[in-house]
């Protein structure tokens, strides 16, 4: 299953100070599901707050974005620009 | 729906993508025809005008607007009881959430005014001097409050404090009592203690960068119609419609669907313009009025209102292995937020040692509110300050070392393979290739003159993708225009309309791009972070192969033919059928038959696009430093950056080329200068110096094509990486030429005079 990394510390308060999670998810849209239902809040805050690298690539607002058992996923702060 | 493109060909024959055509509004805004925020007029308009705050930090006791109410002329008067008092509530507007509470109590200030410039009142009346008057006859009582601007005495525990409601988030334990410090972030990898006994030579070093100001041109500017059945039209400069939008519609309680805005030409943005001032004001004002209202900022209300980035304290320590290993980097970023919370310290962190593959490391960042205006984007936001203390730092790191300050870089270069400092691993990046350019240019061994001094330093910005919706039509003569929502600012429009052109096989000049107004396009995100060409470039693309689906399944229909005996190519349906001899159908010639094979031609394409390539630049600069003033001459500079493929080149070098000039600003002049009041004092262009052409030097822009496999023709972003790199590639050139090493930005003359005077 993903293995699941949070970078930064801004959600720590959703998730007892944890920050890695294996997570039984094929789509990003069940992986935010899943951490909503072990870690109430942290889902919404993961969807409102932040984005998912999967194998090394950035996406936002991506749902239905696939992953692998072995998929890479990083939970990183939304990033914007100028 | 999400993007699912094929990896570009790199050996794509191109015959579009990558020339360098005229752009299609460049006519206009050469002759002074484009017409920009405050140049639209409508009859019977009103002139807004802001009473703004004279103090940094203080209660409103009162808002007495009876005698400016009774001054013939004037139409309106609101203050923040116009304004529903909107619960704090992130919202999804711009590129990300922002908070809608801290957005409107921004625009008119609700109890407590924050800082210097905070508007508190508005009034519109039939002409400017009576609306000067108004403002004038408004009598405001306030509590003047002590007030706190620097970053590190905003974060101290007896600090005055902006919102007693606010606790720092991030922390471990819940902090018990309020601070200015809305955030600790931090970011963690390896063992810090280990890598710093591992290392050989450490370094540690403190460095300070002042607030500065994005500095476009055009000063924010609005026409507002409020009509009396509800349904209200916005024309403003900014950097994207549907943000205005719904900031509007927010803001004063309306359905988005009765706000249509038509965005002007934009006179610049650089991140400044993506959230509102005046909108949601001018529309309050026309509701009470009954009259459209227009409203332009002044210079000095852009200054003191609207927001500038942060200053910042940054604290490095690196260590490093005798041969140029890096082994450990624990670095401190203490940011402004302004007024509300929100700096950009969180991409600060992520991004000060992104150009790094360093083992262990801790970065922790401080998101801090002070009584300055709220800060805004400004490219690559919080990216340059992260930059400039980490590249000075390793500047100084490389001749302890006894290395080459490029062959330290180098030897400790992020790759495809290398996880990111902010996690994710690298995939398709070309900052080695971009390293190479720079070592490999004449400029690097160039010789140096007396007090002249070089500096070298890199940069990265992650790009970002979005949510974008492109139409593209075809007339009845087989010319084509493509509609999208995103105002340009870059010279997007002609990207847009070559990328179509590429997939239609048109000649560029018979493809006419428009930015769209709410009403007649479909949602885009603002253009910002370097997305447009990436993300709106997509959706533009795909609706154009749409198109060309759509011709082929006419041209088959006419040819009685099955569609895959059709192939299209050089702008026409091509049979493939060696049965049949049909002569080529051009687009012109489908075109005049669409009524009669299914009607008008043409397609919309809205996504999600995902998989922007992270980019990363490397710039030389060289100076000569005049020892008896302190003043710096820009003598040389060369840039390189990977940006995918270039759509169109010349647009791609003018943002490298405006990103090193306003980080060249930033380095040397550019500041924030408040009194002990708290009030700005240089809140105008005489005093606050940006750098004028006759400053600068040509500067070489290197364009490095490491093509992005998520993108049609291989595009990433372009216009934040080139604004990273420049504050310390000059403070090193500086340090070098006078043997000095330079903390503290910027480097006005009086300072490195000072600096001089003092080795």
């Amino acid at each position: 299953m993903p293995h699941v990394v949070a970078a930064g510390s801004g959600f720590r308060q959703y998730t007892d100070g944890a920050a890695e999670f294996d997570v039984e998810a094929v789509t990003v849209r069940r992986l935010i599901a899943e951490l909503d239902r072990r870690f109430p809040g942290f889902g919404e805050h993961v969807a409102r707050r932040m984005a998912i690298a999967i194998d090394g690539e950035i996406h936002q607002d991506a749902d239905d974005a696939p992953l692998d058992a072995d998929s890479e996923v990083y939970l990183i702060p939304r990033i914007g620009g100028g | 729906m999400t993007d699912v493109l094929e990896r570009p060909d790199a050996k794509l024959d191109l015959k579009v993508v990558g020339t360098r055509p005229v752009r299609p509004d460049g006519a206009d805004k050469v002759t002074g025809r484009a017409t920009f925020g405050a140049d639209l007029a409508m009859p019977g308009q009103l002139v807004g005008k802001i009473k703004r705050s004279p103090h940094a930090h203080a209660r409103i006791l009162s808002i007495d607007t009876r005698k400016a109410r009774a001054l013939a002329g004037v139409k309106a008067v609101v203050t923040a009881a116009d304004f529903p008092d909107l619960a704090s509530e992130e919202y999804e507007a711009g590129e990300s959430a922002s908070n809608l509470r801290d957005i409107s109590l921004n625009c008119m200030a609700r109890g407590k005014a924050l800082y210097d410039g905070h508007a508190v009142a508005a009034v519109a009346a039939t002409s400017a001097a009576i609306a000067d008057q108004a403002l004038g006859l408004i009598e405001v009582k306030y509590e003047v409050l002590p007030h706190v601007i620097d970053v590190e005495a905003a974060m101290a525990a007896d600090a005055p404090l902006l919102d007693p409601g606010l606790f720092t988030q991030g922390l471990e334990a819940k902090p018990d009592k309020p601070s200015n410090i809305a955030q600790r972030n931090q970011l963690l990898r390896g063992d810090l203690k280990a890598g710093f006994a591992a290392a050989d030579v450490t370094l540690e070093r403190r460095y300070t960068t002042a607030a500065v100001h994005q500095g476009y041109i055009e000063p924010h500017a609005t026409v507002a119609a409020f009509g009396a059945d509800g349904q209200c039209q916005v024309w403003s400069s900014s950097q994207g419609q549907f943000m205005v939008r719904t900031y509007c519609a927010k803001l004063l309680g309306l359905e988005s669907s009765d706000v249509r805005v038509t965005p002007a030409e934009i006179g610049g943005g650089f991140g400044g313009k993506t959230t509102v001032y005046l909108e949601p004001v001018a529309l309050a004002l026309s509701r009470q009025a009954g009259a459209p209202v227009k409203m332009v900022m002044t210079r000095e209300e852009v200054f003191r209102a609207t927001g500038p980035t942060s200053g910042a304290v940054i604290e490095v320590k690196l260590g490093a292995k005798a041969d140029g290993t890096l082994t450990a980097a624990d670095v401190v970023l203490k940011y402004q937020a302004g007024a509300f919370a929100g700096s950009p310290v969180g991409a600060g962190s992520m991004t000060a040692l992104a150009c790094y593959d360093v083992p262990n490391f801790r970065i922790t960042g401080y998101d801090v509110v002070t009584n300055s205006p709220k800060v805004a984007a400004y490219r690559a936001p919080g990216a340059p300050i992260a930059a400039f203390a980490i590249e000075c730092a390793v500047d100084e790191l490389a001749p302890k070392l006894g290395l080459d300050p490029l062959a330290l870089r180098m030897k400790n270069a992020v790759r495809d393979g290398v996880k990111a400092a902010y996690g994710p691993t690298f995939r398709n990046i070309g900052y080695v290739e971009t390293l190479e350019s720079i070592q490999n240019h004449p400029h690097y061994r160039a010789p140096l003159g007396p007090n002249q001094g070089r500096g070298v330093a890199v940069g990265f910005w992650f790009n970002v993708g979005g949510e974008s919706t492109a139409a593209v039509n075809i007339g009845e003569d087989g010319t084509a225009t493509v509609i999208t929502g995103n105002p340009d600012i870059g010279g997007s429009r002609v990207s847009m309309a070559m990328m179509a052109a590429e997939v239609l096989g048109l000649p560029i000049e018979r493809v006419r791009p428009v930015v769209a107004d709410t009403a007649s396009i479909g949602f885009s995100m603002l253009t910002g972070g370097s997305r447009t060409t990436f993300a709106t470039g997509m959706a533009v693309t795909q609706a154009a192969q749409k198109v060309v689906a759509d011709l082929k399944r006419r041209a088959a229909q006419i040819w009685e033919v099955p569609i895959k005996q059709v192939d299209w190519l050089g702008g026409a349906a091509v049979c493939l059928d060696p049965a049949k001899t049909c002569p080529d159908l051009t687009l012109a010639a489908l075109a005049a038959r669409s009524a009669r094979t299914g009607g008008p031609i043409g397609a919309q394409v809205s996504l999600t696009a995902q998989g922007a390539g992270p980019g990363f630049g490397a710039h030389i600069c060289d100076v000569e430093v005049d020892p008896e003033t302190g003043h710096v001459t820009i003598l040389r500079y060369t840039a390189a950056q990977d940006v995918g493929r270039a759509i169109h080149p010349s647009y791609v070098e003018g943002q490298i080329q405006g990103g090193v000039a306003q980080g060249i600003g930033w380095a040397l002049n550019e500041e924030y200068v408040f009194d002990a009041a708290g009030r700005m004092e240089n809140a105008g262009f005489l005093d606050y110096r940006v750098p004028v052409a006759s400053d600068l030097p040509m500067i070489e822009a290197i364009i490095i094509e490491v093509a992005n496999p998520r993108h049609p023709f291989g595009a990433k972003g372009v216009g934040e990486v080139p604004i990273v790199p420049p504050l310390a590639a000059v403070a090193n050139a500086v340090s070098a030429a006078i043997g000095v090493r330079m903390t503290d930005l910027p480097l006005s003359p009086p300072k490195v005079r000072a600096a001089i005077d003092a080795r």
